[in-house]
């Protein structure tokens, strides 16, 4: 168990230095903006009590505001996906509940699975984002392309994220 | 009150979220800029840290650029440096003739050395061909005409005077354009002899002479001096009139040297003519 909390905060920590640090300055459009931070809340286990997923996207979103300078917004969209993570597990769950031990990694789950499941919470999350970063609806259509193609963008990023650092596949 | 609670807790994940969302909305609202809010003070200091590192790891990969940047920049500041200069007035200024499209530059210069007592005299300026001096070159004070470029070194140069045996400048009367030579004879440092004036010239004491363009040296007009007296020698159709310079070659300081753009073209194109009338 610890060691699964230690693996997750060394991911909280890697993985807001390297959003901060690297992919903040990855500038393709004002339509993409790549935010693979959230994949740690895709990665909490499966067993994580709900409150504990709660806060730490709470936690996580503060963070990248630190860095960010935005003051409250991550946060909120962070804890709203963290709020419905619950919700999506439960809803695409396998027909006999998650197994023990397995990860929601592509790996695991099979990338169907990880798409409905990382899919739904990456454009929940980034619908939250930009729309209270813009906090009005006369540009409602701009947003929700922003918030498409940066979904499509985040999605890619963590795909390739996962491909290269959690597929045990290639060790062996 | 009880049920209350348990209710609370039954609910806890929604009303946690929502007590979050509450303080995520404080937050955002509390957004004000410079200031930010009190909760990101002291966290700002780690954020701070974390960019300052990355920032300086960064740098690493651009020094040579910024080397040779700040080196370049150096050698221009060191020109600046007032050790480098000695104080020379090098101003220089363009008249443009419109009657011949000739282009007149003068250069500011000042003469360290000059005589008047030999019979060929010379200057010496402190300026030379670095600041664009070359032979045949007209030199004047603000008075009137000195002389006429002879030898250049890089910094100095050499004027024949007119107080010298060879020197022939080509002046006119002002008032109506008769011209002939001027030249000197070696009396008086004051006055020059301009002669060949025709007799039919309404040549009178007090009239101004100056710098015709035949003299192909001297832009026309400028001041010589003006005719002190005149006579006409036995045996000659012309008037030989003595003229008192209006420049004092014996206190010569500040000149300018005239470069005549055009002059290279000009004395080719006579030389070609000239060929091709003797041949």
């Amino acid at each position: 168990m610890t060691t699964e909390i230690l693996k997750n905060i060394a991911r909280f920590i890697l993985l807001v230095l390297m959003q901060v640090l690297l992919v903040q300055n990855i500038n393709l459009t004002t339509y993409v903006i790549l935010l693979p931070y959230v994949l740690l809340i895709i990665m909490l286990p499966f067993e994580t009590p709900k409150l504990v997923v709660l806060f730490t996207a709470f936690a996580l979103g503060a963070s990248i505001d630190y860095f960010y300078d935005s003051s409250g917004l991550h946060a909120s969209a962070c804890t709203i996906m963290g709020f419905a993570r619950y919700y999506v597990l439960k809803y695409i769950a396998p027909r006999e509940g998650y197994d023990a031990g397995v990860q929601p990694t592509i790996e695991d789950m099979g990338l169907a699975w990880f798409l409905r499941y990382a899919g739904t919470l990456i454009i929940i999350h980034h619908f939250f984002l930009f729309y209270l970063e813009v906090f009005r609806f006369s540009e409602f259509f701009r947003t929700l392309l922003r918030v498409m193609l940066s979904s499509v963008g985040t999605f890619g990023l963590i795909y390739l994220i996962q491909f290269l650092f959690f597929t045990k596949r290639v060790r062996t | 009150m009880k049920s209350l609670f348990a209710f609370v807790i039954k609910y806890n994940f929604i009303f946690v979220f929502f007590f979050l969302q509450i303080i995520c909305a404080w937050l955002m609202v509390h957004h004000q800029g410079f200031q930010g809010s009190h909760v990101l003070n002291s966290s700002n200091m780690a954020v701070a840290n974390v960019y300052r590192t990355a920032a300086n790891t960064k740098e690493y990969f651009s020094l040579k650029q910024e080397n040779d940047r700040l080196g370049n920049e150096n050698a221009m500041l060191r020109n600046f440096l007032k050790t480098n200069y000695t104080i020379l007035p090098l101003k220089q200024f363009v008249k443009n003739d419109t009657l011949y499209k000739q282009q007149y530059s003068y250069i500011s210069a000042k003469a360290v050395n000059s005589s008047v007592n030999k019979r060929r005299n010379f200057l010496t300026l402190n300026i030379g061909s670095e600041q664009g001096v070359k032979q045949d070159m007209a030199v004047m004070t603000t008075d009137g005409i000195v002389g006429i470029v002879t030898n250049v070194s890089a910094n100095f140069s050499s004027v024949m005077s007119v107080l010298h045996k060879d020197v022939r400048v080509n002046c006119q009367l002002k008032k109506d354009g008769s011209y002939g030579p001027l030249v000197w004879d070696g009396k008086d440092y004051r006055y020059c002899l301009l002669t060949d004036i025709p007799t039919h010239a309404k040549i009178k004491a007090g009239d101004t002479v100056i710098t015709s363009e035949l003299s192909g040296i001297f832009p026309e007009g400028i001041m010589v001096g003006t005719i002190e007296s005149y006579e006409r020698r036995q045996n000659e159709s012309f008037y030989t009139a003595r003229v008192k310079l209006s420049a004092n070659l014996k206190k010569v300081n500040h000149v300018y040297v005239i470069n005549n753009r055009f002059k290279t073209e000009r004395d080719s194109l006579e030389a070609q003519t000239q060929k091709q009338i003797d041949d």
